[in-house]
């Protein structure tokens, strides 16, 4: 960790958003991981996507569970809200707050341990469920903070400085095509010219978007026969497009060559230009991503890029046919709308 | 563009801007933090070796250190580097201890220093070690020169340039003050080894314009009248008093004129008074004192009546640009303004005069200025035996400025003593080493201060203005000193940068706080400029370019707003970032190799 604070000094030529905000507004306390981890880098990479998006701080809840990646809601959007749940939680406490207040974006952040070992059953439902939210997994194969044991996510032969990893890994991504998930992407830490049009594309999503994101930790599982290090992504990621996230109020202008680019459009209105990098990938099709992460899985590529996309995609709220207020927000007579009301309730069930 | 040479001292020594701005190149964030750590001796030894006169600039520098401090591009205001000189100057202990002693053996060489002003002095104080013969001439009757006869002594006190005199007085040249100088032939005549000619700009220039002659009585030329007030010659002034000019000279003059009787005194400048030549802080003290400076004014009359001065008439004037681009001033038609007065300071600039250097020893004058000709590296004369510094070089500057041809001719008189080659420059002494003094430790204190500039204490204006001698600034307190050698980015604490131990982690480019760090594909310098993290808007400033890393992709770091806080390398899981101090001392008299 550092010592000291970062300084509030910067740079003079910080082009302010629309708010009013530099992206310096947006940062949290200073880290307190290692130097060097990726989990920085993803946490720069959610600082400039909140700040491109010209997001309000106070309209985030940031949850997350426990572990390394669990605590980096501490250093991005200081002013927004946020819950440091039980281990493998954050799901259930993420479903209730979104229940509750429908108004905040979600931003659920997890890791392998969190997610993959004792978290899987609160991954899965909360996917299946379609939650809206942005759940990011900071996927580094090992338990950071109890020395560098591998989780569940390492990819079998994989070696850390003391041991090889003889189990298959948990796939998220694959996992979370099965289970229904409407926005499901992969990237790397080291590279925010991908992961910032991604988390920006997820937050303008409307159901659950899941985001895997490679991250080394660069203390026990950053040596040369790990499939989680910055060189072995480097040298094995095969990105399958290439991402513009379009607002909903730009002009969108047509100058591509037909059958290269994918366009996506959300419920906000919001673009999604996916330039193809490989010829045959459909990031619409399920079931042909499926295939394919699986073919070049056992390749042994990463696979990053938005895999995923299902537009006009439906949530949680809208399959429980709750009201647009948020039912935080509903006052005792909306809720006890009195006696009539209940006569008429009770006549239905007769 | 090509990896940057940090081999290369002016690299860092760029980045450290107040050192690469000051004349003498004096390490200021290396005293600054020796200031904060209350080794106020030390600081001061830092500064007397690189300036020579730690005190007497503390006071009067012009400070070329505070407009180039990264501080200043950050926030509002630079550190006050100068007055921090003066902490260090006023809180030393005695440090005749550690001065160098005179040489217990002569050399042989008889060396004249013509004027005893700064920069003679600092050629006297880096030769006399050595073992040069030097004798000093100078027309006054004691050391310091215009330091001592031009600067108000409520700016700098006689005790302070007394000290720092005596210094170098204490080496033993041989003094012949009250000895002014009349002939160079004849100086050369007494077969010096080498002769240095350090006499300052001493003529005030003359202000011709109707009624000059006629009211001559109460038209003082300023420097002439601040050095008779230095003397005690001059002990009042009349009570409306009329200052024309806008350097510090004049500032220097209104001040004074307000000590000795002067009710209402104005200054009158033919320019804007954003073009003046004066300091800002200079012009700061002056209003302060209820000078108002009166702007865009051109002196046309003296006005007098029976032989004495009643007043200045001036036309008023506006700038304009001419189809050139060049900024003239013209009439702008309305009349003409009377300032009503009793006497008349004309400070409008000053100039050379040679007229005791006659014109064919083989020392050739410039025919358009008629100034020496003078190599501006090695301070030669085109006669080989005599060289020049400070004012009488290239015209009127300031003394750091002095101090620094001072310690230039000195090299060069004592290569050209030893028959060696003066074009052939000594190299300055450079280190770079690690401040890494633990993990997250290291050995400056990297925690950048939020706080603005102090602002030194002033005595209250009832009594300074009742006492010409009396010093109006009265410095930093320790405490407040401290404060302020805080805001010091210690610019001179390098982020030196291994592209073999790096592995793009990006985690020095997130913690930067002012984005200065960018990893991307080589292009050309503009493109680059335009491209990075944060727009590299200053061309002033480097850009540090590393070679190609693994990605194919390079490391450019932006200087320009760099904070030397040393985050980029607490993050750096490799120690590919390391900060690493700079350290550069310029090359006195003796230290090249023989």
């Amino acid at each position: 960790m550092t010592y000291i604070a970062k300084p509030k000094l910067h740079h003079p030529g910080l082009k302010p958003n629309k708010l009013g905000f530099t992206h310096r507004d947006y940062e949290g306390s200073i880290s307190t991981l290692c130097a060097g981890c990726g989990h920085d880098s993803i946490s720069a990479a959610l600082i400039q996507a909140c700040y491109e998006l010209s997001i309000e701080p106070y309209k985030v809840a940031k949850l997350s569970g426990i572990g390394c990646s669990s605590k980096t809601p501490d250093y991005f959007l200081g002013p927004a809200h946020g819950f440091n749940s039980v281990h493998g939680r954050m799901p259930s406490v993420l479903t209730g707050a979104n229940l509750a207040n429908r108004d905040l974006l979600y931003l659920g952040v997890s890791g392998d341990g969190d997610s993959a070992s004792i978290g899987l059953g609160q991954f899965a439902h909360c996917v299946r469920r379609g939650v809206n939210m942005v759940y990011i997994c900071e996927n580094n194969g090992v338990y950071g903070l109890t020395k560098g044991q591998f989780s569940a996510t390492a990819d079998k032969g994989s070696r850390s400085k003391t041991a090889v990893n003889n189990d298959s890994p948990i796939d998220l991504v694959s996992l979370a095509l099965v289970l229904g998930a409407t926005f499901v992407a992969r990237s790397f830490s080291g590279d925010k010219k991908q992961l910032v049009p991604i988390l920006k594309a997820a937050m303008a999503h409307k159901g659950s978007a899941i985001i895997d994101v490679v991250s080394p930790c660069v203390q026990f599982n950053n040596n040369p026969q790990s499939t989680k290090s910055y060189d072995f992504v480097r040298e094995h990621n095969e990105a399958v497009n290439r991402i513009d996230f379009i607002e909903s109020k730009a002009e969108i202008t047509a100058d591509y060559e037909p059958g290269t680019v994918t366009m996506v459009r959300q419920h906000d209105g919001s673009m999604l230009k996916l330039s193809k990098l490989h010829p045959d990938y459909d990031a619409t099709d399920r079931a042909k991503a499926m295939a394919y992460l699986q073919e070049r899985h056992a390749a042994g590529e990463v696979v990053t890029g938005v895999l995923f996309v299902e537009e006009q995609a439906d949530d949680l709220h809208d399959a429980l046919g709750t009201v647009a207020t948020p039912l935080n927000n509903l006052t005792e007579r909306e809720l006890c709308p009195g006696s009539a009301k209940l006569a008429d309730l009770n006549a239905d069930y007769r | 563009m090509a990896p940057t040479d940090v081999a290369n001292p002016n690299y860092f020594h760029k980045v450290v801007d107040c050192q690469w701005a000051c004349p003498a190149h004096t390490p200021v964030p290396e005293y600054i933090r020796l200031i904060a750590a209350g080794r106020y001796s030390d600081a001061y030894m830092i500064n007397w070796h690189s300036n020579v006169f730690p005190g007497v600039l503390g006071r009067t520098c012009d400070r070329p250190c505070e407009p180039a401090c990264r501080r200043g591009r950050v926030e509002e205001d630079p550190v006050a580097i100068c007055r921090l000189k003066r902490v260090a100057a006023d809180n030393k202990d005695d440090v005749r201890g550690r001065m160098p002693q005179p040489a217990a053996q002569k050399n042989g060489k008889r060396i004249a220093l013509v004027g005893a002003g700064p920069a003679s002095l600092t050629v006297a104080r880096d030769l006399l070690p050595l073992g040069y013969d030097v004798t000093i001439y100078d027309g006054d009757a004691n050391a310091g020169g215009m330091m001592r006869t031009q600067i108000p002594k409520f700016r700098l006190p006689e005790s302070v340039l007394d000290e720092e005199c005596n210094f170098i007085l204490d080496l033993k040249p041989t003094t012949k003050f009250g000895h002014k100088i009349e002939s160079l032939k004849a100086l050369l005549a007494e077969n010096y080894d080498a002769i240095f000619v350090g006499c300052g700009a001493p003529r005030g220039r003359d202000l011709e314009i109707p009624g000059r002659a006629e009211a001559a009585a109460n038209i003082h030329i300023g420097i002439d009248w601040l050095s008779s007030v230095s003397f005690g010659h001059t002990t009042s002034i009349g009570k409306r008093v009329v200052v024309l000019g806008g350097g510090n000279t004049a500032m220097d003059c209104c001040r004074t004129s307000r000590r000795l009787g002067g009710e209402k005194v104005d200054v009158v400048v033919r320019s804007g008074f954003e073009e003046m030549k004066a300091s800002p802080w200079e012009k700061e003290d002056a209003m302060h004192e209820d000078i108002p400076i009166h702007n865009f004014l051109v002196p046309k009359e003296f006005k007098h009546k029976d032989g004495k001065l009643t007043g200045v008439l001036f036309e008023k004037v506006k700038a304009e640009k001419d189809a050139k681009g060049r900024r003239n001033l013209v009439p702008t038609g309305e009349p003409d303004v009377l300032f009503e007065c009793d006497d008349v300071l004309v400070a409008v600039g000053q100039e050379n005069a040679f007229p005791w250097i006659e014109r064919d020893l083989g020392l050739d004058f410039d025919p358009k200025w008629d100034m020496p000709v003078v190599d501006e590296v090695t301070y030669q004369s085109t006669n080989p035996k005599v060289f020049f510094g400070g004012d009488a070089a290239f015209g009127p500057k300031n003394i750091i400025w002095a101090v620094a041809h001072g310690h230039e001719a000195a090299v060069s008189i004592d290569l050209f003593c030893n028959g060696q080659d003066v074009k052939v420059r000594p190299s300055p002494l450079v280190n770079l080493s690690s401040q890494k003094m633990g993990i997250h430790e290291w050995s400056y204190d990297n925690d950048v201060s939020l706080d603005l500039r102090f602002k030194v204490p002033h005595a209250p204006k009832e009594k300074t203005l009742r006492d010409v001698n009396m010093e109006v600034e009265l410095g930093f307190t320790r405490e407040l000193g401290f404060k302020e050698a805080q805001r010091c980015l210690n610019c001179d604490i390098e982020t030196v940068f291994a592209e073999n131990l790096c592995i793009e982690c990006d985690a020095c480019v997130d913690i930067c706080p002012e984005d200065c760090i960018t990893f991307t594909l080589n292009d050309s310098e503009p493109v680059l400029r335009a491209h990075l993290t944060a727009p590299a808007a200053n061309l002033t400033q480097d850009l540090y370019v590393s070679q190609e890393l693994k990605t194919k992709r390079v490391m450019v770091k932006d200087e320009d707003v760099c904070l030397h806080c040393g985050l980029c390398a607490e993050r750096c899981p490799t120690g590919a970032w390391d900060m690493k101090k700079f350290y550069l001392e310029t090359a006195k008299a003796g230290s090249c190799s023989r």
